[in-house]
């Protein structure tokens, strides 16, 4: 199944009719925008384990609304695109699957109200995004980060999980919107520090943050449209809206604002620089979205000031939307280079904008406000970092932060969106060109969108943003946007960010190969310390499955009875065992009988001298054992019993015929016998102990009884081994057949024969070499 | 072992057992058999017919792969558990009963006819495997 074809195939209808879906969506949603930005939350929900107080609930509040309109809207641009820019790949139908599925998972992850629920949608957009960077599933770099990232963020999610389960009993309730209307009391909590960690922990991973950012550039191997919506507009804030969500119950501490600043702002200084050493437009683009997850993280974390006005939710909740609209549109506009010009390498790119003058366009507007130029939105985003920056406690660390982030990001901007379009054009791998409307028309909607929020943002702020930030700030908060504030501090900042990120521009010939150098003397980075990790875990799983897995029948039953012998052995020890009864039942001569010849021929199998006298053995000791059920009334036993060995039979008549002669020497002989006759001395005596005493104290007297009693009231059936089978507990009959079935196609891998190998007759050596090396040249060529 | 008695034989004896295998798995309710007896007995018939014929004539008659039946045995399993959501959304596998006069037809009927099926299908994947080795 190849992926990627070269020749390209026409849309699928499909591919163009999902854009629908978001679409309608979005105006759905944009409906609600009103009420929610009235105060009111959009509530709806079903129950689902009410046991566990777990509701499929569906909440809309500001901050859910807004992440919502991200999703759905730059979703339907993405889809519109991706039905285009996937015409080169095959399976178009799966792809598409996968992209919806995951905008559905990520839907129900900002709107969810209940903490689990918010679980699953969060691991489904994980399972969704592992499918979609592992799309081309042939290459091996493309599967490795798949890999990657779906242990990344699924390790972290399962620490969030724990957390969640803490946070729920500590707070007595699943549900979001009930701990947002009354916020649990948690800062003096023992749980609370646990609780922080492992939510941390999921936030941390899920968005990039240092030192877990190294998943999200390796992410960069899906298609371009996948880039441009999960791994930057929507699935990697995640963790920040996470963390947003949880602010007004978990935030407030010390430990929380600190925290965040400094894994925030480490994060997005690191992730600035080292998107100036790549060369690639998308790696470029990924680090630098690392970079705006770390300057998120870092103001969600800034206390909230005395005046009410929570400067640094603003900023965070702006820079959100900021960076949502730019990055989407550059991407889009990395993939269009990508696919006309046949190269995303920024050192091969010139020139393009006659070529390409829509995608140029399109560029130029994400990337001046990426850079934060008047009057783009950028601008306004840039504007309140610092002066939020400037009004917290620890303001030189924030300012500092900032500014050096800000000042590369400028450059980066720059890197990205002027030099592949300006200077002569250079040779590409393919002649570039214009590709056709879908391809640019949502790069550059986004685009202008970046630009309109800046000239008009007072009402962007008043219906979208304001309630965001009441969601997360625990209050309605006053605060007047506008582009221009005057002349302060502030815009100050913001000047001298854009000259200084155009001057490294300028100089970059001189300045990217030092930042080069700095990054390359890093002793350990994440990529590699989560090689190492993996290759540890797959040493020490071969160390054991050496020792497990020896092939040796013999040692797998040692293994199997000395750990049933002794988890027997030591319940008996602990618990003791209440009652023996003090005389055996009376047992009829017939059954003396029975026992005899089983002991009897138990003995004659272990001593048989040839394979077939000791599997008639091991029959007789079946049939009697069978007998002896029917004698104690449960024929459906003895009768599967009858079954199980008739098929035993006749599965070893036919291995027989392909097993080595029997030797004698495969006996073990002295210490070896003895320490096997001891075992199952140990373990025969221990199950027969265990019987006993289960035969007089029944504890499930009564389980019988009500068996017996309700069989035919309420299963309808008088045989009620079959009724608790099929009915009473057929949840444990159903995972009996489930592993039954499955048992019987890993047999199947095991016995059968490799069909390819059926096909073709062996191949001697000499015919082998030749074919190869034609087929090599062949696959080279 | 092909003799021609055998041969003969099994051509009779292989829809009696089959006819039987059903018989034991629809009185299971109220007597001893059951889906699990069932489906063993089936899975005895075709052993018997691969012993006077091969693999590949078991395989002609079944029309199916042996997993996909374990397959479908399973799906049906599961869709009955949710059968008795669709009525009245009652907890997965709860079972649910129409009587018809004097006859009880329920969603365990179709869990057990799943157990039968998975259970042919499993031994028979097993089987298979090992003969055509």
């Amino acid at each position: 199944m190849a992926v990627v074809h070269s020749a390209e195939q026409e849309v699928p209808f499909y591919a163009r009719a999902v854009v629908a879906l978001p679409a309608v969506l979005f105006a759905w949603l944009c409906t609600l925008i009103p009420a929610v930005s009235s105060g009111e939350a959009v509530k709806w929900s079903v129950a689902w384990l009410p046991q566990r107080g777990i509701e499929f609930g569906i909440f809309v509040d500001g901050l859910g609304l807004l992440f919502a309109l991200l999703i759905t809207g730059i979703g339907s641009f993405i889809l519109l695109y991706a039905s285009e820019y996937m015409r080169c790949y095959s399976q178009v139908g799966r792809f598409t699957a996968f992209l919806v599925g995951f905008m559905l998972s990520m839907l129900g992850l900002v709107l969810s109200d209940n903490l689990i629920v918010l679980f699953v949608f969060w691991e489904l957009t994980t399972i969704t995004s592992f499918l979609l960077i592992g799309y081309s599933h042939e290459d091996a770099a493309a599967r490795r980060s798949a890999l990657q990232g779906l242990l990344v963020t699924g390790a972290g999610a399962l620490a969030m999980l724990a957390g969640f389960v803490l946070l729920g009993s500590a707070a007595g309730t699943y549900s979001l919107s009930e701990m947002l209307e009354q916020p649990p009391d948690l800062g003096a909590a023992p749980v609370y520090l646990p609780i922080l960690v492992l939510v941390f922990a999921g936030a941390f991973t899920k968005s990039a943050q240092f030192p877990f950012h190294f998943w999200l550039p390796n992410a960069m191997a899906a298609p371009t449209p996948v880039s441009a919506y999960l791994h930057s507009a929507t699935m990697v804030k995640a963790g920040v809206f996470l963390l947003a969500r949880m602010s007004p119950i978990l935030g407030g501490t010390e430990v929380w604002a600190e925290t965040l600043s400094i894994v925030g702002g480490l994060t997005a200084v690191y992730a600035a620089v080292v998107a100036l050493t790549r060369s690639d437009l998308k790696q470029v683009l990924a680090y630098t979205t690392v970079m705006a997850l770390g300057v998120c993280v870092m103001f969600l974390g800034l206390p909230i000031e005395s005046d009410g006005t929570p400067v640094g939710v603003i900023a965070a909740v702006t820079f959100v939307l900021v960076h949502a609209l730019y990055k989407a549109a550059l991407f889009m506009v990395a993939g269009t280079i990508d696919h006309s010009a046949g190269t995303r390498n920024i050192r091969l790119l010139r020139g393009l904008r006659k070529a390409m003058p829509y995608s140029y366009l399109a560029a130029a507007l994400a990337a001046l406000s990426m850079a934060g130029v008047p009057p783009f939105f950028g601008f306004v985003g840039k504007e309140l970092l610092y002066s939020s920056a400037l009004e917290s406690s620890a303001w030189g660390f924030a300012v500092s932060a900032i500014f050096a982030a800000n000042a590369l990001i400028v450059t980066a901007a720059f890197v990205v969106a002027m030099s592949p379009f300006t200077g002569d054009p250079a040779v590409t791998p393919c002649e570039p060109h214009e590709a056709g409307w879908p391809f640019w028309i949502g790069s550059l909607v986004l685009g202008c969108a970046a630009l309109l929020a800046g000239l008009f943002p007072g009402p962007l702020y008043e219906h979208l943003l304001l309630p965001a930030v009441a969601s997360v700030a625990g209050q309605q908060p006053h605060y007047e946007a506008a582009l221009w504030h005057g002349f302060n501090l502030p815009l100050v900042l913001s000047v001298l960010t854009v000259a200084g990120g155009f001057l490294v521009y300028w100089k970059r010939a001189a300045a990217l190969p030092a930042l080069s150098g700095l990054m390359a003397r890093l002793p350990l980075t994440g990529d590699r310390a989560y090689d190492a990790l993996m290759s540890g875990i797959a040493r020490g799983s071969v160390g054991l499955t050496r020792f497990m897995q020896c092939g040796i029948q013999r040692r797998y039953l040692l293994i199997v009875f000395t750990t049933m012998g002794a988890a027997l052995g030591v319940t008996i020890w602990l618990k003791g065992l209440a009652q023996l009864p003090s005389q055996l039942p009376r047992v009829s001569f017939v059954d003396w009988t029975l026992a005899a010849v089983i002991v009897a021929s138990a003995f004659v199998t272990m001593t048989a001298k040839s394979r077939l006298l000791a599997i008639c053995g091991l029959g007789v000791v079946g049939a009697a054992t069978a007998l002896v059920f029917l004698r104690f009334s449960a024929p459906d036993v003895a009768m599967a019993q009858f079954m199980v060995e008739t098929l035993v039979v006749v599965i070893v008549a036919m291995v027989l015929l392909k097993l080595p002669s029997f030797r004698e020497e495969v006996r073990p002989t002295g210490l070896g016998r003895f320490r096997d006759g001891l075992i199952s001395s140990v373990v025969g005596a221990t199950v027969a102990l265990v019987l006993l005493a289960v035969s007089v104290d029944h504890p499930q007297a009564q389980l019988s009884e009500y068996f017996n009693s309700n069989s035919v009231p309420m299963g309808h059936g008088r045989n009620v081994v079959n009724v608790i089978l099929v009915d009473f507990r057929a949840l444990d009959t159903l995972g009996e057949i489930t592993v039954l079935a499955i048992a019987s196609v890993a047999a199947y891998t095991l016995v059968a024969r490799h069909p390819r190998r059926r096909l073709r007759p062996r191949a001697t050596r000499a015919e082998i070499a030749p074919k190869r090396a034609a087929s090599g040249k062949g696959s080279r060529a | 072992m092909n003799t021609l008695i055998l041969r003969e034989a099994t051509r009779l004896l292989v829809t009696l057992i089959l006819m039987f295998s059903v018989f034991m798995l629809l009185r299971g309710h109220d007597h001893p058999g059951g889906g699990f007896i069932g489906g063993l007995i089936a899975s005895i018939a075709f052993c018997l017919l691969m012993f006077v014929s091969d693999a590949p004539d078991v395989r002609r008659l079944l029309r199916a792969e042996p997993a996909a039946i374990g397959g479908v045995g399973l799906g049906l399993a599961i869709a009955a558990g949710f059968i008795g959501l669709l009525v009245d959304s009652s907890p997965f596998l709860t079972s649910k009963w129409l009587v018809v006069g004097g006859l009880a037809l329920g969603t365990p009927l179709v869990f057990d006819v799943g157990v039968y099926l998975v259970v042919v299908g499993a031994v028979l994947t097993f089987v298979l495997g090992i003969a055509e080795q």
